[in-house]
Formats: structure tokens, C-alpha cells, sequence
């Protein structure tokens, strides 16, 4: 369809939720970046494949993904970055406890398989569908459910295998989304 | 010392406290809103040629 500023208005509306998901899949900030400049270039290069009525958020979503896995990934491999690199995005500085906690949770995460770890971001956290995260992914329903069930496991496994004593009081948590949490 | 159940579904606790980090992290960018760069980028390009020959120079001065 024709790159009509109501267009326009929608995508830059699902800007913030890429840069959420780049930044997950990249665990760079600046690279993340990148990647959201890359995908609003070919969104709107391919803007004529684009159905209207159809997913916008999947639709780049599935551009944001296709694009890290062919270009990024390589790279990242190249320059490995220093730890905390994705704190340096966050705009509000979490107490030293909560930060801790996030970090151990970003390091987790970073440990899943690729395939994992996107899958259990876009039904998680980006708020898709099963359905919608299959057509992102290009793979079956049943194969994202398995792939976020085994993240969810594995991140288990990785943070809280020795008890839930070791869980960060409340608060940490609500410190690190800001206090809107409560 | 409490246990983490291994089989038969894992402990919801854990589960919640698991999907309450992730959407703490991922919304954590949410919330930083669209940054300039890409308002620009979205407003100044005309259509499909433009952002084409966009992608173009950037692979030109790649490697």
C-alpha cells in the first residue's frame, strides 16, 4: 500500500517495541539501533508488499528478525561486547540490589539458544499471539509454544535452580520497571 | 530449603517472577519512547525509492 501518513504515523508507533525486541535479541543498545534504522528502511522500500488491514507490529517485526539473523548475528560474534552494555539503554538507573538482579537476568537470558530466546520474548514480553510469533518466526505454532516452554525451563533452571530464597525481594523488582510496578 | 518442582510443570512463582523481569526489561525501552532519529528518518523519506537508495549508500560504505 501507498506510504500514507497515517502509514507513517503507525509505524513509527511500533518504533519503541522494536527497539525492545532488538535490543533482546542483540544485547547491544547501539547495535539495536542499527537494526531498527535498517528495518524501517526496507519496511518502507517494501512498503508495496505490505497488506493493508494485515499486522503491521508482525510485519516489521518479522523484517527487525529476518535482518538480525542474516547480518547481525555474524557481526555480533565479531566484537563481543563488554557486560552492561544493555544497562547503559536503560534511562533510570535501578538501586545497586535491582541492578544486580536485572543483570543476572539479561546474562541468563543471553545464555538461551537464539531460537529460544526470541520465541519467549515475542509471546512474553512483545505480547504476541502464538500465531502471530509462529508467522514472525517462520515456523509452526507448536514449535513456539515447545521453544517458549524450554526458554521458560532453562531460565528457571539458570536464576532460581537453588531456591527461592535466592529471589530478589519485591521491590527490586519494582525498582527496575520504575515504580509503576506497585 | 525449598525445592523447585522438575517435574509435572514448573513452580508458577518462579514463572511469574520470570515473565515480571522480562516485560520489566523490554519495557524499560518501551518507555523511552521514539527517538529522534527515527521520527525523522520516517518523516523525510518520500516513499519506497528514497528509503531503497537509503540502503543502498549504507551497503556501498560497508565492507
Amino acid at each position: 500500500m501507498p506510504l500514507t501518513d497515517s502509514l507513517r504515523d503507525d509505524i513509527l508507533a511500533s518504533v519503541p517495541s522494536l527497539r525492545a525486541f532488538a535490543i533482546s535479541l542483540s544485547g547491544n543498545g547501539d547495535r539495536a539501533d542499527d537494526l531498527v534504522q535498517e528495518t524501517l528502511l526496507r519496511a518502507i522500500a517494501n512498503i508495496d508488499s505490505f497488506q493493508p488491514g494485515s499486522n503491521l507490529p508482525a510485519w516489521l517485526f518479522t523484517i527487525l528478525r529476518n535482518l538480525f539473523r542474516s547480518d547481525y548475528r555474524k557481526r555480533r560474534r565479531e566484537v563481543e561486547d563488554a557486560e552492561g552494555n544493555y544497562a547503559k539503554t536503560l534511562k533510570t538507573q535501578p538501586s545497586q540490589g535491582a541492578h544486580l538482579e536485572f543483570e543476572e537476568f539479561r546474562a541468563a537470558l543471553e545464555k538461551l539458544p537464539q531460537d529460544q530466546r526470541e520465541a519467549l520474548i515475542l509471546v512474553g514480553a512483545s505480547g504476541f499471539s502464538y500465531e502471530d510469533a509462529a508467522a514472525i518466526c517462520g515456523c509452526a505454532v507448536g514449535t513456539i509454544k515447545s521453544r517458549v516452554n524450554r526458554a521458560r525451563s532453562k531460565l528457571s533452571a539458570l536464576l532460581y535452580v537453588e531456591g527461592a530464597e535466592d529471589f530478589g525481594p519485591d521491590e527490586t523488582v519494582r525498582a527496575v520497571i520504575g515504580g509503576n510496578g506497585g | 530449603m525449598k525445592e523447585v518442582k522438575k517435574q509435572g510443570g514448573l513452580n508458577a512463582e518462579i514463572q511469574s517472577r520470570i515473565g515480571h523481569q522480562l516485560r520489566a526489561m523490554y519495557d524499560d525501552v518501551v518507555r523511552q519512547g521514539v527517538p529522534d532519529r527515527f521520527a525523522e528518518l520516517i518523516r523525510k523519506l518520500d516513499g519506497p525509492e528514497a528509503a531503497a537508495a537509503q540502503i543502498d549508500d549504507k551497503n556501498d560504505g560497508r565492507d
